[in-house]
């Protein structure tokens, strides 16, 4: 019969809206931004630095390497090495970037650069409500906007930042068995001068400031004199330099960070 | 909209010859559709000829989308090709990683491990599902079908579309295979994922066909019209569902057995008629077929690494050569062509579009139907404008 098959597309379709609104996984809407879907743990957007323990500058895991640099497809990464050295979740000094930017206009969020960087210090966001009005500023991140905290990398990659944590604890126990008499030399120097490990506080209180790269060893040298004078209460909350040597323990950020400080009056120290 | 003869040239501003010269006749109409056309599926232009309603000429301008694709791979690493790949034929992102990873590793002799291959044929296979049946909706969009079948496609496109996110951490930008594997491995929640995705295809594929496949209306708008000889598709270089539709047993997955195709059994569906109604069939059959490998693939997928430990991510220089690597994507045959002089980047890399090859026919096919037609028949050709320019 003519219309046999519109008739049982239609009944089709009836079928369809009859359960829209009775089966539950039918109802797929979500009213965003009021109510919005998990994003599963893989997902991606746009790459962040990493740092570890509290302060971004200090902590920051890259050592400007420019292998992302490199590597990227669009080629919107931009990166400025620095003069000087400063030490790395292992002790180890190394360079940092001056400047770090991202153009994130460019950026296509391959994730090359995460794949690319030996130091587990580039991964991707899953941010994505980043429009601006300002589209040339706006889109064109530096370090400090690049910046993100170890645990908030937990919080979106758990798995995939567990396991990095852990690679990253197995080499740093190798470099503290290696290097553990220097610094137990060095931590038993700080304890002698508790104020200078004081000197990452300057630092954070005006991290917006980018460093400037011929006038960074003179102003770091600044703020290492400067230290001991402007933020000694601040750092009475803080934990003792020299008393978290001990790499036997977890790493949990603290402990990261306790582990960093004695090596850095070692460095500040012939410079003051 | 513009006449032809003399005032298409002043209107034009420039000196194009006109399609047809009729001099003082004015009973031929020129209609440029497109390029913002909602029935041409991103930026194409058909400028076409018309005799009232009947078409006596056609003519593709394509380009608006060029992006200059293949210099841009002449002047990067191997490597950072890789993501502009899935910017082809971006509804088929995991088919394009596939088919320039077969490449490069035709082009180095690199070794795929073998659970990578189950989850490369697994990926493809989706892809193919959610292609299909996202073309297939398009197309009776166009035929009048406002939304509705359009809506049934996405939301099971939906559903693979999220397995790729979880898995590849994109939806449509996936960047997942590597030359020597894949980028990370799948989980076992993910398998079982799509396990039960998969397990919920038949019944999609059963709805869509009792919804449309009997419909008198489409019946009369696809069978007889735009009707594409099995010799001059074979002459003009068609490949994928078009070429089936018109019946030619060609599948490079029977053909080229690459990968581990030749360890899965499927049929190859072929139409009669080649018209629209036979494309459409087609691809509804293609779709069981790749049901039927999924769920074939994920009965037995092996364990182990999914990328080979010999195989360089960085510093990547492959010996002086060449290499092409091609696959049956849902589109069609899609290739890339590799001349490796040694150094860290391509010497020549030229990419086989099934989208643009498939497009060379639409005049043949389009000569003497109506304007409606015209959108129908181009809409069967399944054609995506990043690939089609590239």
């Amino acid at each position: 019969m003519l219309g046999d098959g519109i008739l049982k597309g239609l009944a089709e379709t009836a079928r369809n809206f009859a359960g829209s609104f009775v089966s539950k996984e039918r109802m797929t809407t979500v009213e965003y931004p009021e109510e919005r879907l998990p994003l599963p743990e893989a997902s991606r957007n746009f790459p962040f630095l990493v740092y570890d323990g509290t302060d971004w500058e200090k902590g920051l895991r890259c050592v400007a390497c420019q292998i992302c640099e490199k590597e990227c497809p669009p080629k919107c990464i931009y990166i400025e090495k620095s003069k000087d050295k400063k030490p790395d979740y292992v002790g180890k000094p190394q360079i940092y970037p001056a400047k770090f930017d991202i153009d994130i206009s460019v950026c296509m969020s391959c994730q090359i650069c995460v794949e690319v960087c030996p130091f587990e210090a580039i991964k991707m966001d899953t941010q994505f409500e980043l429009a601006t009005d300002d589209r040339f500023g706006g889109l064109l991140l530096d370090r400090k906007q690049l910046a993100r905290s170890n645990e908030y990398y937990h919080e979106i990659h758990p798995t995939e930042a567990t396991e990095v944590d852990a690679r990253l604890a197995g080499e740093k126990a190798k470099a503290e068995a290696k290097a553990k008499g220097a610094a137990e030399a060095a931590a038993a120097k700080a304890a002698g001068a508790p104020p200078a490990g004081s000197a990452a506080t300057p630092a954070a209180a005006k991290p917006a400031v980018p460093v400037d790269p011929k006038a960074a060893p003179a102003t770091k040298d600044a703020e290492v004199a400067k230290a001991p004078v402007t933020a000694t209460a601040p750092t009475a909350a803080k934990p003792v330099p020299g008393t978290g040597t001990d790499g036997a323990a977890p790493m949990t950020p603290e402990d990261k960070k306790a582990a960093e400080t004695p090596a850095r009056p070692s460095e500040g120290e012939p410079k003051a | 909209m513009s006449f032809s003869g003399t005032k298409t040239e002043k209107l034009a501003g420039w000196n194009r010859p006109p399609l047809i010269d009729t001099d003082g006749e004015g009973e031929l109409l020129e209609v440029a559709m497109g390029p913002h056309h909602p029935s041409t599926h991103g930026v194409f232009r058909m400028d076409v000829v018309l005799d009232g309603e009947r078409v006596i000429k056609l003519k593709p301008v394509f380009g608006y989308l060029h992006r200059n694709h293949e210099q841009l791979a002449q002047g990067q690493s191997y490597l950072a090709s890789m993501p502009y790949t899935d910017r082809l034929d971006y509804f088929c992102s995991l088919s394009n990683n596939w088919a320039y990873g077969l490449a490069v590793e035709k082009l180095v002799g690199q070794p795929v491990p073998e659970r990578a291959e189950y989850l490369r044929v697994i990926l493809a296979e989706l892809t193919r599902v959610q292609n299909h049946a996202s073309t297939i909706g398009f197309l009776l969009q166009e035929m009048g079908a406002s939304g509705t079948p359009l809506m049934y496609a996405f939301r099971e496109r939906e559903k693979i579309l999220d397995l790729f996110e979880s898995l590849t951490g994109s939806r449509m930008m996936c960047n997942y295979m590597r030359f020597g594997g894949c980028r990370v491995d799948a989980s076992p929640a993910w398998l079982d994922a799509t396990r039960k995705v998969v397990a919920g295809l038949p019944a999609f594929v059963d709805e869509f066909e009792r919804f449309l496949m009997t419909n008198e209306i489409l019946m009369a708008r696809c069978q007889g019209i735009g009707v594409l000889r099995p010799d001059l598709a074979v002459n003009a270089g068609i490949s994928g569902p078009m070429l089936r539709g018109s019946g030619v047993n060609y599948d490079i997955r029977k053909v080229d057995h690459y990968g581990i195709y030749d360890r899965f059994k499927f049929r190859v569906p072929l139409g009669d008629h080649g018209d629209i109604y036979d494309r459409y069939m087609v691809r509804m059959l293609e779709m069981r077929e790749s049901i039927s490998i999924l769920n074939q693939a994920l009965k037995d997928v092996p364990g182990g690494p999914v990328m080979d430990p010999k195989a360089k991510i960085r510093n990547f220089r492959p010996k002086a050569g060449e290499g092409y690597g091609r696959i049956e994507a849902p589109k069609g045959e899609l290739g890339f062509y590799l001349i490796s002089d040694g150094g860290p980047n391509p010497y020549r890399y030229r990419v086989r579009p099934p989208s643009l090859i498939n497009l060379t026919v639409l005049e043949d096919m389009c000569l003497g139907s109506n304007v409606a037609d015209v959108v129908l028949i181009f809409g069967s050709v399944d054609i995506v404008l990043g690939e089609v320019d590239r």
